[in-house]
């Protein structure tokens, strides 16, 4: 079988996040860059199944060019090629979604087909929610979203997700159109020699072709009543009491 | 945590190795109302601690740096934070091995003798993951370990506030240091003022901004170091130890593997250098992990990889061993590779005490709170002193380039008479154009460029073909050329003119003047105008501080000379020493004027050609000055030598330099005069002269008598290091200068070989020589002495040694060779007599 | 008019769903407000949305939608979007709602803004959304024919504004097998065996990479349980293999809101900070009194969780709890 993941290439932010003076993006100077969380484990399935199954698993990321650091994170885990479909702008779902779906259509011109197409639930960044189910739609396939388990037999997934009371179940034909979420695995580190390896598979870049936003981004800011100062109630365990009195307040004791 | 005072006796900024272990040992010499700060929290701020490898080889080439390694190993013993786990630095190629050979002389000099060089099997015995078949050996040093800095730091902070002299307070951040008519006044934080008139800057990569909140500059620059930690590694699953394997440092990668519990850490110094402004470090709110643990680079580490997994590739090339952490850490360095320690000339008691690694941070700490203290550490700081950067090597630029230049050499095999490439012809003497036409060789002191040899002279080899012997080795020939040796029989045959731009000039001025120089220098400085007095400068304990020339000009006017390297530090100490009610001022005058020296029996000939102003043996006597006219110009001529020939140094305002040159050498032609280097003057000359040079033979560690340097009497006036002084001259010495020679050159493969400097001297069996107060006996200096036919070496010596004729050895690389005391104290092996001087 | 997709769950409106109709209702700035809801239960849900300003209520009907159907919903919504031809459709910020709104948009090719918390009236729409699960904010324009957006849930206050009980029409969607293909073919239930479920817990006690190991979440469990609440830790802990994933707190773990967090050698870097938001008191217990989460704190506790987290549960002990 054959698996595609797309990634998105995120800043790690740390405590607070700094924008850049345009209030067009995060200050990203001092901070490292890592593939958003869930397409994280969309990464680790994709390579676990082929694992499994025998196939190719590909990456994809839409970005800067600097995204090759991700896409090469993703080979050292065992991805065996990518693709980096470059841009320097932001685009929004929709943009997004129509970039990955020509990527793929050019996939299949080149004889591939992919069985399985994983994205994350939502970005780390911008949360925009509809990726994959754009790219399902353009595709004509199934899309299950939010999966936390997956299991594919017999050209079937069974996918899991977690709601508040267990676990609701989909059984969906391949190909399809998954969108995971942290949680579904534990992603591996990187070996040394997969690093090695990753530096030598195949990357193709193209440039991405933009379209004009529906959601038009004007500016970032930071959320009103940051920086509030905790009343500090002791040091050490000399403050356990002042900590019970605000548990009891809170009702917690009765 | 407590209040913040609102005064304190001293201020250290920042919580580190080594803040904290300065202001432990500040507490323990009697220090009170100390204030430790640090913005970030304890015990881990955030700073180049936090994530520091934290092991320690002992070995270094510098003595200096060996000794603050070794007494910080005895202090984390001494606090129980070390762990014995051995280390080995391994050789891929033949000149490593050479290297590691050179490190086995080292560690002898240094005291360190437990150590050996170890072959591939016996490296795959202590290191069985190691591929040994890339290996063509070892350096073993059973006594390397790991430290825990952060324990040692709280231990040490929490003994300083037992002592009750410590109050501390962390996420304090620095916000301004007020100083007022030089000195330290204040400084002012997020949590109040602190008045203060002592400053200690511990700041590691943050040191340079806030020093410069007081406007003082502190040469380094925050560079990255990127490591890795892969894990779990399967063969350390069942350690019980943190570390239980040696750590190993790949030199010719300049890499190092070491266990860290069931993990590898691979840490780099081969990556291209990363630099960061200071200003630019994130804050604790910014950073993912550190301020000082940036986002790893994975581009920079490819290649390091692959190094890696050549040579571990049972742990690295494990599929199932992942990298679990990698970062880019921040340490700081500086222009030269030495820490910057000490008060900066800027400001009055503003301390620096900074590019300071986990290695040698409690020994520097101890140091520099002794240094704080007393005005002088046990240990010698000269090479550490921040005051040996001149001005213009304190810029962001040239600190850039030359750390550019450095990092790779972390590991790297340094000659000792390595030059650096970048940011060079900075200072240029007005000689200049014309020892470019010479086709000079340009050595770099103190930013100067010096001729150290003038290719043009290379038709004096085939003269003096019979008494120049080349040099076989490429090792013992790197920076150097048989020129160097012709040269100086030029002179000692005729004449020789050297470029002596590069000293360091000061006059002092005033009704005090002649108390001010008369409390620093040993010798009486009360003598007749005209007069040039050569003359050590004693510690507070005694020992060196510097030695130098001091012309009287007139009744309230002393001009001192002293060196490029160390004129900073020599005018500071001067300087800080003048009378209180201000009766006396310093002014440097090195920019305003320039020295060519000229040497060699004809020098009195060739001077006397142009100059109508006496200057017979009778008219300009030994150690005299004045200013005479030499054709056009006037020149202050000063009749000194350090090359032991007839001559003078000759002074003019620098822009007339140049004039000064071409007179001459064109009054020289006649009589063979030829352009001399450095490295007659530095080494060739001096030595056979027995001259004994600062940061060589004089280290505050060594004292006069020592040195056999005692002057007949004591002057009556008081000096800095008087009593000192007279208890010396009532002992027997501990050891005494001596110059030895070297009999056979020939190295076990049949090669000639030629000592460079800092080998151990030895028994003819190798057995080291340790003076009564534990120093090893170590060659100080070594040399041609082309006019005596002989390698010279200096060296102190147990008295016992100390005899001439005593049979002794040198090791060089790993090898001994035979040698012979030729001198005890400072009778010269050439001309012994002085008379070429007083002739 | 202005559509809003409503989720409901035993007869009753979610309160996401509400807080989007709330929103819904200031976009449509005094035109009419429509509900589209499904499933079983759909029409005891309806009956009150009537007192938060909707004037119909659309209920699909079809057999197919007795489970979670996203795709089928979607063409629910695509059908009264013909039909009614709305300026705006609305629905919670949920993952269900944000699922079925992206299908929606992709089956009418519109552009959908997730997750808003408020937004302006007027064409573009002027929006402004959240990212970085809430630690950012983005102020953007909304184009397309009709506005499709959701609502972050607990951002926007739902009000009832009285009015009577909003009309009730029924219809069929004509749905294709293709529609069906993705639904809930299976709910499994998770007993929740004595452990309390951290989402809904009243009392939230987590630990950071600063418990040390696995082991060292024991006096967190026994605290937890002392007042009946649940363990949580950060991310670093699960990638750490010391917890398993659903214990992890966070953007992308699971978001609680208790009435007291405990949060302890926590930094607080703006991924775990996004889990925690709705909780009403957080107290952060940390060594580091400069930590990012004291910021964010309401009360702190300076100091190493080891010896914090046994003082309070021996203090609890001693006032009689457990």
């Amino acid at each position: 079988m054959n698996i595609l993941v797309c990634a998105k290439r995120v800043p790690m932010t740390g405590g607070t996040i700094v924008l850049t003076e345009d209030e067009q993006s995060i200050q990203t100077r001092h901070l490292g860059f890592t593939i958003s969380p869930h397409e994280e484990c969309g990464v680790e399935e994709a390579v676990r199944l082929i694992e499994a199954n025998g196939g190719e698993s590909v990456v994809l990321a839409l970005g800067p060019s600097e995204a090759e650091e991700q896409l090469r994170d993703a080979m050292a885990l065992g991805i065996d090629r990518a693709i980096l479909l470059e841009t320097a702008d932001e685009f929004d779902g929709q943009a997004t979604a129509a970039a990955i779906v020509a990527a793929i259509e050019a996939e299949r011109a080149a004889g591939v087909e992919f069985d399985l197409i994983f994205f994350g639930n939502e970005s780390a960044d911008s949360g925009n929610y509809q990726v994959g189910i754009r790219v399902a739609h353009a595709l004509g396939r199934p899309c299950v979203t939010g999966v936390k388990g997956i299991a594919v037999q017999d050209g079937r997934a069974r996918c899991e997700q977690e709601t508040a009371s267990g676990r609701d179940v989909y059984d969906v034909p391949l190909p399809a159109v998954v969108t995971v979420k942290e949680g579904l695995n534990l992603p591996r580190y990187p070996s040394v020699p997969g690093r090695l390896r990753a530096k030598r598979k195949p990357l193709a870049t193209s440039a991405a072709a933009g379209r004009d936003p529906g959601v038009e981004k004007l500016r970032l800011r930071l959320p009103p009543g940051q920086g509030k100062q905790a009343e500090i109630l002791g040091h050490g365990p000399e403050a356990a009491p002042a900590v019970v009195e605000v548990l009891r307040r809170a009702g917690l004791m009765a | 945590m407590s209040d913040l005072p609102t005064s304190a006796r001293a201020v250290v900024i920042g919580a580190g190795i080594v803040g904290n272990s300065i202001s432990y040992h500040l507490s323990e010499l009697g220090w009170r109302d100390l204030v430790l700060l640090d913005k970030g929290p304890f015990p881990n701020p955030g700073g180049s601690t936090g994530h520091a490898s934290n092991f320690i080889f002992p070995v270094d080439h510098s003595k200096e740096m060996t000794a603050l390694t070794l007494d910080s190993m005895r202090q984390y013993q001494d606090l129980d934070v070390f762990t014995e786990s051995g280390g080995i630095e391994v050789a891929r190629t033949e000149e490593r091995m050479q290297e590691l050979h050179r490190r086995m002389s080292s560690a002898h000099a240094w005291g360190i003798d437990r150590v050996s060089i170890v072959t591939p099997a016996e490296i795959k015995e202590m290191v069985p993951f190691i591929d040994e078949t890339i290996l063509l050996g070892g350096f073993s040093s059973p006594g390397v370990g790991v430290v825990d800095s952060l324990r040692a730091g709280t231990i040490m902070r929490e003994r300083a506030i037992a002592a009750g002299a410590l109050t501390i307070s962390a996420n304090t951040e620095v916000l301004g240091i007020d100083v007022e008519r030089g000195g330290v006044r204040r400084v002012r934080t997020t949590r109040g003022d602190i008045e203060t008139e002592v400053v200690v800057v511990a700041c590691g990569v943050w040191s340079p901004a806030i020093a410069q909140m007081a406007g003082a500059l502190i040469p380094l620059t925050p560079a990255v170091h990127q490591m890795i930690d892969i894990g779990p590694v399967p063969r350390f699953a069942s350690s019980t130890r943190h570390i239980e394997y040696p750590i190993v440092r790949d030199m010719d990668t300049f890499m190092y593997e070491r266990q860290d519990g069931i993990g590898l850490e691979v840490g780099s110094y081969a990556h291209r250098p990363i630099l960061h402004d200071p200003e630019e470090i994130p804050s604790i709110e910014q950073a993912a992990l550190s301020p000082t643990e940036l986002p790893f680079t994975q581009a920079d580490f490819d290649k390091q990889m692959e190094d890696a997994l050549e040579l571990m590739p049972e742990i690295v090339g494990d599929e199932s061993v992942g990298v679990k952490y990698a970062i880019n850490g921040l340490l700081s360095l500086t222009p030269d590779g030495m820490p910057l320690l000490g008060e900066t000339h800027e400001v009055r008691g503003l301390w620096s005490c900074a590019a300071v690694w986990v290695k040698e941070g409690p020994g520097i700490a101890k140091a520099v709170a002794e240094w704080m203290t007393h005005g002088e550490s046990e240990i010698d700081l000269h090479s550490s002193d921040i005051a040996r950067f001149w001005d213009h090597q304190k810029t962001r630029a040239h600190v850039r380039a030359r750390t550019s230049e450095g990092f790779n050499k972390t590991y790297g095999i340094i000659h000792p008479s390595e030059q650096w490439a970048s940011n060079r012809d900075v200072r240029l003497p007005p000689f200049h154009a014309r020892q470019q036409q010479l086709d000079a060789v340009f050595f770099e002191a103190a930013g100067w460029e010096r001729p150290h040899w003038y290719e043009s002279n290379a038709p004096l080899l085939e003269e003096y073909a019979d008494r120049i012997t080349p040099r076989e080795a490429e090792w013992d020939a790197r920076w150097w050329s048989p020129i160097i040796n012709a040269e100086h029989l030029a002179m000692r045959d005729r004449a020789g003119m050297v470029d002596l731009s590069a000293f360091t000039i000061f006059d002092i001025a005033g009704p005090g003047a002649l108390e001010a120089v008369q409390g620093v220098a040993v010798r009486q400085m009360d003598v007749p105008v005209g007069r040039v007095v050569y003359t050590p400068v004693l510690t507070p304990g005694g020992g060196f501080k510097a030695d130098l020339t001091i012309m009287r000009l007139d009744d309230e006017l002393f001009r001192v000379v002293t060196g490029g390297a160390h004129g900073p530090a020599d005018r500071k100490w001067f300087g800080d020493r003048l009378p209180q009610d201000g009766t006396a001022q310093i002014a440097d005058l090195t920019s305003a004027w320039t020295t060519l020296g000229l040497w060699g029996p004809r020098a009195r000939d060739i001077l006397r050609s142009v100059t109508r102003d006496d200057v017979s043996h009778e008219g300009f006597r030994f150690g005299s000055c004045r200013t005479i006219e030499v054709d056009t110009l006037r020149v202050l001529a000063s009749r000194i030598s350090y090359v032991g020939d007839l001559g003078w140094e000759l002074y003019v305002p620098i822009e007339q330099g140049q004039k000064l040159w071409d007179v001459i050498a064109e009054a020289g032609r006649p009589h063979g005069i030829a352009p001399v280097g450095i490295g007659v003057y530095g080494t060739t000359g001096r030595l056979e002269k027995c001259y004994r040079a600062y940061g060589f033979e004089l280290e505050s560690e060594y004292n006069v008598c020592e040195a056999g340097m005692a002057g007949p009497k004591v002057k009556d006036e008081d000096f800095v290091g008087k009593q000192a002084h007279l208890r010396h001259r009532d002992e027997q010495p501990a050891a005494i200068m001596c110059t030895l020679t070297v009999d056979d050159h020939t190295s076990a493969s049949g090669v000639k070989r030629y000592m460079l400097g800092r080998e151990p001297i030895q028994t003819r069996d190798g057995q080291p020589l340790t003076d009564s107060r534990g120093r090893r006996s170590y060659v100080t200096s070594a040399g041609a002495g082309p006019s005596v036919g002989k390698h010279l070496l200096m060296a102190y010596l147990p008295p016992e040694q100390a005899q001439v004729g005593t049979e002794l050895a040198v090791e060089y690389l790993n090898e001994r060779y035979p040698v012979t005391v030729a001198v005890a104290g400072s009778t010269p092996i050439f001309d012994p007599e002085n008379e070429r001087i007083r002739s | 008019m202005t559509l809003v997709y409503v989720e409901h769950q035993d007869g009753r409106p979610d309160d996401a769903s509400l807080q989007a109709i709330a929103l819904a209702r200031e976009i449509a700035g005094g035109a009419p407000l429509h509900a589209l809801l499904a499933g079983p239960g759909a029409e005891h849900a309806a009956a009150g949305l009537g007192a938060h300003g909707v004037a119909t209520a659309h209920i699909a009907e079809h057999e197919a939608l007795a489970t979670h159907a996203p795709v089928a919903l979607a063409r629910c919504i695509g059908e009264l979007i013909d039909r009614l031809s709305p300026a705006a459709v609305a629905a919670a910020g949920s993952e269900r709602g944000n699922e079925v709104l992206a299908h929606a948009a992709a089956l009418g090719d519109l552009p959908l803004a997730a997750n808003c918390i408020a937004a302006e009236a007027g064409d573009p729409l002027t929006v402004t959304r959240i990212r970085w699960g809430g630690s950012l904010l983005e102020d953007a324009r909304l184009h397309g024919p009709v506005k499709l957006l959701t609502v972050a849930p607990h951002t926007v206050e739902a009000a009832e504004v009285g009015g009577g009980s909003a009309d009730v029409e029924r219809f069929t969607p004509s749905l294709g097998e293709a529609d069906l293909v993705v639904r809930v073919v299976e709910t499994v239930q998770q007993s929740s065996e004595g452990g309390v479920n951290l989402a809904d817990a009243r009392f939230v006690v987590s630990c950071g990479r600063g418990a040390g190991s696995p082991e060292g979440f024991a006096p967190a469990e026994e605290l937890a349980a002392l007042l009946g609440g649940a363990v949580g830790c950060s991310r670093a802990v699960t990638i750490a293999g010391w917890r398993s994933h659903t214990d992890q707190v966070g953007q992308t773990g699971t978001k609680i809101a208790p009435e007291v967090y405990l949060a302890c050698g926590i930094s607080g870097a703006t991924q775990h900070m996004a889990g925690c938001k709705g909780a009403k008191r957080i107290i952060a217990v940390n060594i580091d009194p400069e930590a990012p989460i004291i910021a964010n704190a309401d009360y702190a506790v300076i100091g190493d969780l080891h010896e914090v987290i046994p003082a309070i549960t021996a203090e609890l002990r001693k006032a009689g709890a457990g």
